[in-house]
């Protein structure tokens, strides 16, 4: 049976949104996904999926706080604590039953309520062999970086390549928060951090919510769509102990995508793929990404990047949104992000960063410091 | 839609505190959960957990700290999460892992590790609610199901008395329960009834403990079922969950509609038309001596007010009509919230496969259903087992 998204809400990305509670960014997105599919969620939708974590929001139990404003009151509803691409793989699975016709998929940031968000991911730390040594979390990242680079030959020159291109392509995208033409010299000045990462190598935090309605082909023939297929998906999850895990090879982000290729009948992604959609929350991630999932060559995708290979008008066009880098980092709503700008490009509903004659894209995205857990969704329109 | 059974299932001791880290208990429910099922972690595609709030054992995204004790290790693994209710619904998810046809063989590893909160775990409870609405007036767990209970008690004019027969029933039935954290066989009305009073009518004894603890199932499809000759297995032939408004202060309290639109759903899957001839014996959730009758009339096996005379007259026990709770529930085993799977999912395959050994129904058993409740008294979920 096939799957396919027949509506995208998405609000903007801001580094705050004051004016806003959590609730009313999920009204936003959904209304603005219902209002796209056409459909009422109080007769239409069969079932609800929000994925979050609690102590991002805020609460015991988040799962509380999810149904009157996506219209699932008395309705099948549950949480998946993951990225939204794994509550899009849950809804592609329920719809696969044959006991659901449409899906709805929600997540959300509301970072900016988050008073101490260093604090909450260091809480994600093993409690026992690694949070007593009292690092800041994102040591994590500028380890695995080095591990990256070293092994791979990369320069760190790829590493501002990567952001600039991101901060630059948020410019065209009027949902991003942190576009800016940013050149590779201002990055590689920017002050060290998390060595060999510096501050602008280190996506920001935004809030922002997106909504995706999914349905199956009777469905979505009922609806008048014309769905984006999910023709695969897949997520994994590599060794959750920093001792034990892969830190060159993102095994996660290889192991969702061997998934999600089998699954759309994949045997070449690089020749298969028109543009992807890659997590960059740090810069070095949308390279180690792009190798893992096998739309680059081991070690090359920096070489890549430095040639243009990966701009709007490269061969493999890479994060033409922005990115996490050029929207803001929007936490378990990452990868929901990807696969709503992937299904915008496929529709043609891009807008001034449209490209031209894409036919299939992926969106892949991690769990984010200090996971090792990751899902890759492939997309396509037509036959 | 693919047919899928349950073939195994595990659960730790339940204790107020162990030893185990919450990696330790994931390890040992899931290593028995593979080991009664004839099966190791080769032969699983996929493994999901479950796990209630992350603040009980203390982590952020706790569901990726304990993926390798879940034997999530290089496999698609996922964490469901909906709050009490988790402790059926991430089966609910692991049967969607399998009816989908993306997996063959699914690990559920649900897990809870209470006792790491400090003073007691009734301090996360002051996070659940509304933060504007309800968080001010300083409520907590206890006064709010006091008054649910109160309602209850008042719309049906149910006696105190006969809520305190589920408590009795139910840490009796416990006595043969080996991970069994509050068993007493000596219990009396009068005990229950005597016990300190938390928030009237809510006294001690009417309340299941918070516990430690982790259980596990392994799922599997009707072909690997066939293909690998395994007998001892009883079919899910029905699932249904529903969440219903966050605003608890809107809805009457005295009956579950949310419980009822989840049982409708997994009858109908089912092809239950008449729950009260059909179904042979229960697992509602019963953290709370009187949630076991309101959820009793929510999935429809009695009718509403109904469910305390069913208790008086004895319906419910081991040995009577509609056994309700055989395994001693969440009062007399405890309450690792997430982990009670292993009275709820897990007492249905034992019971459908004739393993439950002291606590085994004396009469034949064919159709069972299971159900949780969770979230701000909001959460329903119910599966429906045969043998």
């Amino acid at each position: 049976m096939r799957v396919g998204i027949i509506g995208i809400g998405m609000t903007a990305f801001r580094p705050s949104t004051p004016e806003s509670s959590w609730k009313e960014l999920m009204f936003e997105g959904a209304a603005r996904a219902y209002a796209d599919a056409g459909v009422d969620p109080r007769t239409d939708v069969d079932s609800f999926i929000t994925c979050s974590e609690d102590y991002y929001e805020g609460f015991g139990i988040f799962d509380e706080f999810v149904p009157d404003q996506l219209g699932a009151v008395l309705r099948p509803t549950c949480t998946v604590t993951g990225d939204g691409l794994q509550g899009l793989a849950n809804a592609f699975m329920q719809i696969q039953t044959g006991l659901m016709d449409v899906a709805v998929v929600e997540a959300h940031s509301k970072a900016s309520d988050i008073l101490t968000l260093d604090g909450v991911i260091e809480h994600a730390l093993d409690p026992i062999w690694n949070k007593p040594l009292g690092m800041h979390p994102f040591v994590i990242a500028g380890l695995e970086a080095d591990a990256y680079l070293r092994a791979t030959r990369t320069s760190t020159k790829a590493l501002a390549a990567v952001v600039s291109k991101n901060r630059r392509n948020g410019l065209r995208n009027p949902l991003a928060a942190y576009g800016a033409n940013v050149d590779e010299d201002q990055v590689t000045r920017s002050e060290e951090r998390f060595a060999p990462l510096r501050t602008l190598d280190v996506s920001r935090p935004a809030d922002g919510c997106i909504v995706l309605v999914v349905a199956s082909e009777r469905a979505a023939r009922k609806f008048h769509a014309d769905p984006v297929w999910i023709r695969g998906i897949g997520w994994a999850s590599d060794s959750p102990s920093l001792e034990t895990r892969d830190w060159v090879e993102a095994t996660y982000a290889r192991m969702a995508a061997e998934m999600a290729y089998r699954l759309a009948k994949i045997r070449r992604a690089a020749t298969a793929i028109d543009f992807a959609e890659i997590d960059d929350r740090f810069s070095y991630k949308e390279l180690q990404h792009l190798e893992a999932i096998g739309l680059a060559r081991k070690g090359d995708a920096g070489k890549c990047i430095r040639k243009g290979e990966y701009g709007p008008e490269g061969r493999l066009p890479v994060n033409v949104s922005g990115g996490s880098i050029g929207c803001g980092n929007v936490f378990e709503a990452t990868g929901l992000h990807r696969a709503a700008e992937v299904a915008l490009q496929l529709r043609g509903d891009a807008g001034s960063r449209q490209l031209d004659g894409v036919k299939v894209g992926v969106a892949q995205a991690w769990r984010f410091v200090p996971s090792a857990t990751g899902a890759v969704a492939v997309l396509g329109v037509g036959q | 839609m693919t047919k899928v059974g349950v073939v195994g299932a595990g659960m730790t001791l339940f204790r107020r505190r162990l030893q185990e880290t919450p990696k330790e208990l994931c390890y040992e429910a899931a290593k028995m959960a593979l080991d009664s099922a004839g099966l190791t972690l080769a032969d699983v595609d996929m493994v999901v957990s479950g796990s209630a709030p992350d603040a009980f054992d203390g982590v952020h995204m706790k569901g990726e700290y304990f993926l390798d004790g879940c034997g999530g290790y290089r496999k698609p693994y996922t964490r469901v999460f909906t709050g009490g209710g988790t402790g059926v619904f991430s089966t609910i998810a692991g049967w969607w892992h399998v009816a989908s046809g993306l997996a063959d063989v699914v690990l559920v590893v649900n897990e809870e590790k209470m006792s790491s909160c400090q003073p007691h775990p009734q301090s996360v409870f002051a996070h659940i609610w509304d933060p504007i609405l309800d968080r001010p007036l300083k409520p907590n767990l206890i006064w709010i199901f006091a008054m649910e209970m109160n309602r209850y008690m008042t719309v049906h004019k149910v006696r105190k008395e006969d809520i305190a027969l589920v408590a009795v029933k139910n840490k009796r039935n416990a006595v043969d329960h080996p991970c069994a954290q509050l068993a007493d066989p000596n219990i009396t009305v009068d005990d229950v009834l005597n016990s300190e009073v938390l928030a009237w009518p809510v006294q001690r004894l009417d309340i299941s403990p918070p516990s430690d603890g982790a259980a596990a199932v392994v799922l599997a499809s009707e072909d690997f079922i066939r293909k690998r000759r395994i007998r001892d297995r009883a079919w899910i032939s029905g699932v249904g969950w529903a969440i219903d408004s966050t605003m608890w202060t809107d809805r009457d309290l005295y009956f579950p509609e949310y419980v009822a639109r989840a049982a409708k759903m997994a009858y109908k899957m089912a092809k239950i038309d008449d729950p009260r001839r059909q179904i042979d014996f229960a697992e509602p959730y019963d953290p709370f001596d009187y949630k076991e009758l309101h959820h009793l009339e929510g999935l429809l096996l009695a009718k509403k007010g109904e469910a305390p005379i069913l208790t008086r007259e004895g319906v419910t026990q081991r040995d009577g009509k509609l056994p309700v709770c055989p395994s001693g529930g969440l009062l007399g085993v405890g309450n690792p919230i997430a982990a009670t799977l292993g009275m709820k999912i897990g007492e249905l395959f034992w019971q459908l496969t004739g393993q439950a050994g002291g606590r085994q129904i004396p009469h034949e058993v064919r159709t069972g259903v299971s159900q949780a409740w969770g979230d701000l008294m909001q959460y329903g979920c119910v599966v429906v087992m045969k043998a």
